[in-house]
């Protein structure tokens, strides 16, 4: 523990501080170290590389020291963001909720794109998809700027950087839970009432938060790289969001295709956790709507991605600072 | 000056500080050429190059230096010479582009301004700005009210529960700094932080400032006021289009200093 070694040695020189004022010539004395290079003199005395990447598992720790840190930045971002509204923090759900009042005039009333299903499934199967997709989708938004859009705090604090990212990602989860008291109330006024299966949410939105956190972590260095990604990715995301069956059922609307395109679309991660929320949040959604070894999909998913990604994310740490 | 001999005589210089040939290079982008209309920059695409579009900054050029526990070292130079950008580097901010710097433990910037947020409460961002700097939650809630006395903030009602971007810039600074300040350094870095606020507010950070110093290792001060230069330091380094200039005891340095600004 170099710390420990620090602390040690501080007291020797500490005399010098209180007694001197004015200038005092530091002369080059003559020293036993004057023959060593830069390298072999650190090496003596312990000293390390500033700024240089540290190993895995000591990231993972440190990231865990920084925890109270990621939470109380996502809360102050998500706060700040309506204190200048006069209603305040009620636009956490006034949002969503006009959000889901448009979609639902454009395709519900105006292009009816409800094939295949009831009104009472319908209204509850877009507001979900909406809502779950916009998690992914703001998660990949946020993801891209945490890095280039704060490179003010990279160059002034010390911290995992990881830390940003995950922060960003965790406030839009923050913010799904405002929008899931609206979705709340849109399953029940269409008749679906709470049940045992609405507990199938909590892994849902852990698996889709995980997932979420590795497309932020991926992103963030991207977008740290290249910041021309935040123009180019509101595009990406409307043709995944178009491609996921946010507002229509994929097997109905691809019935007559070949098979293979729907089973791709209906495996895009995107499409995997709005079904399962469907599936869990609305009644007239059975499991004959989902895919097979859909659990097993969603799992692999969330752990390929949020490991990949935070990896990935990892290898590029002591680069970040350049902007 | 007699207890730096003493320290000699027992090769008790300890260094804290290891630069070696360090260069730092910025990359701007969309500022390679002075047009900056949609055509150059689709040129600038089409045509070949080793980094379309990308301008690169020399901000450090090939520093070595070596700072020992218990020095307190001033960086001057004029503006744009390198001097926060060294700083950074030396507290691994930035990357270097070539060279290295050894530390001993982790050097820290005074100053948090980037984490805070105007939008929030003077409250909330004490507490943000503290977990920014890697305190613990229990260790801010013991040095809150220490934090908020230090800053005067309430001295003139409860302006703390207020959002900070209704105060006045000097109570902001002052905040800014008493945050900054409530941490305690291993190699302590300042950046031209002590002309913060009123008169009074100057002295009471002065002080805050010598305290630091006691606390830290080896302290590193930016400045342009050659006087808290003269009243810190017991060693300058003199930075000039991001290469050294002159590394020595104080006096000769600002003596050689002021003799090229012309003052």
């Amino acid at each position: 523990m170099p710390d420990q070694a620090a602390l040690l040695k501080t007291k020797v020189p500490l005399v010098s501080e209180t007694t001197h004022d004015g200038g005092v010539a530091v002369s080059a004395a003559p020293s036993p170290d004057d023959g060593l290079s830069a390298s072999e003199l650190a090496a003596k005395y312990g000293l390390t590389v500033s700024g240089a990447r540290p190993g895995l598992f000591e990231y993972v720790r440190q990231l865990w020291g920084r925890r109270h840190f990621i939470i109380a930045f996502s809360q102050a971002k998500l706060t700040a963001q309506y204190s200048q509204a006069k209603l305040g923090q009620l636009w956490q759900v006034a949002t969503p909720l006009l959000n889901a009042l448009v979609y639902y005039l454009i395709f519900g009333l105006i292009l009816g794109a409800n094939r295949g299903m009831e009104k009472s499934v319908y209204i509850p199967f877009l507001v979900t998809g909406v809502f779950v997709f916009t998690f992914t989708q703001s998660s990949v938004m946020a993801g891209v700027r945490a890095i280039s859009g704060n490179l003010g705090l990279v160059r002034a604090l010390h911290f995992p950087r990881a830390s940003l990212p995950i922060s960003f990602a965790l406030q839009q989860l923050q913010q799904l839970l405002f929008s899931m008291i609206v979705l709340f109330i849109v399953a029940c006024a269409f008749g679906s009432f709470p049940s045992l299966s609405w507990v199938l949410i909590i892994p849902v939105l852990l698996l889709q938060f995980l997932f979420n956190m590795g497309l932020a972590l991926i992103m963030a260095r991207a977008g740290s790289k290249t910041p021309d990604l935040a123009q180019l990715m509101p595009f990406v995301m409307r043709t995944w969001m178009y491609a996921s069956g946010v507002m229509f059922s994929i097997p109905i609307m691809l019935k007559d295709k070949p098979t293979w395109i729907a089973d791709v679309l209906q495996w895009n991660p995107a499409a995997i956790y709005m079904d399962l929320m469907r599936f869990a949040l609305i009644d007239g959604y059975g499991s004959d709507n989902l895919p097979p070894h859909v659990w097993a999909v969603a799992l692999g998913w969330a752990v390929l991605v949020a490991a990949g990604g935070f990896v990935y994310f990892w290898k590029s740490e002591e680069r970040y600072g350049r902007g | 000056m007699a207890d730096l001999d003493k320290l000699d005589k027992n090769d008790a210089r300890i260094p804290t500080v290891i630069a070696d040939e360090l260069h730092i290079v910025y990359r701007v982008n969309g500022a390679k050429t002075g047009k900056g209309s949609a055509t150059s920059a689709l040129s600038r695409i089409v045509k070949r190059g080793e980094e379309r579009g990308v301008r690169k900054v020399h901000a450090v050029r090939g520093v070595s230096f070596t700072s020992y526990r218990g020095e307190a070292i001033g960086l001057i130079g004029s503006n744009g010479s390198g001097k926060s950008t060294l700083l950074r580097a030396i507290a691994g901010l930035l990357p270097a582009e070539k060279g290295k710097v050894y530390t001993d433990g982790q050097p820290s910037l005074l100053g948090v301004n980037a984490a805070l947020m105007n939008d929030l409460t003077g409250e909330r961002n004490v507490i943000l700005g503290g977990l920014a700097m890697g305190m613990s939650r229990e260790e801010i809630k013991a040095r809150y009210q220490e934090i908020v006395d230090f800053s005067g903030i309430n001295e003139k009602g409860d302006f703390i529960t207020l959002p900070m971007r209704t105060y006045s810039s000097g109570m902001a600074a002052r905040l800014r700094f008493s945050i900054a300040a409530a941490k305690d350094h291993d190699v302590l870095m300042i950046d031209e932080a002590l002309a913060t606020g009123d008169r009074k507010f100057q002295k009471r950070s002065e002080a805050r400032i010598r305290e630091l110093r006691k606390e830290a290792g080896t302290v590193f001060l930016v400045s342009h006021n050659n006087k808290s230069i003269r009243d810190t330091c017991d060693r300058v380094l003199w930075l000039e289009r991001g290469e050294l200039r002159m590394d020595g005891p104080t006096a000769e340095v600002l003596k050689e200093y002021e003799k090229f600004t012309g003052k």
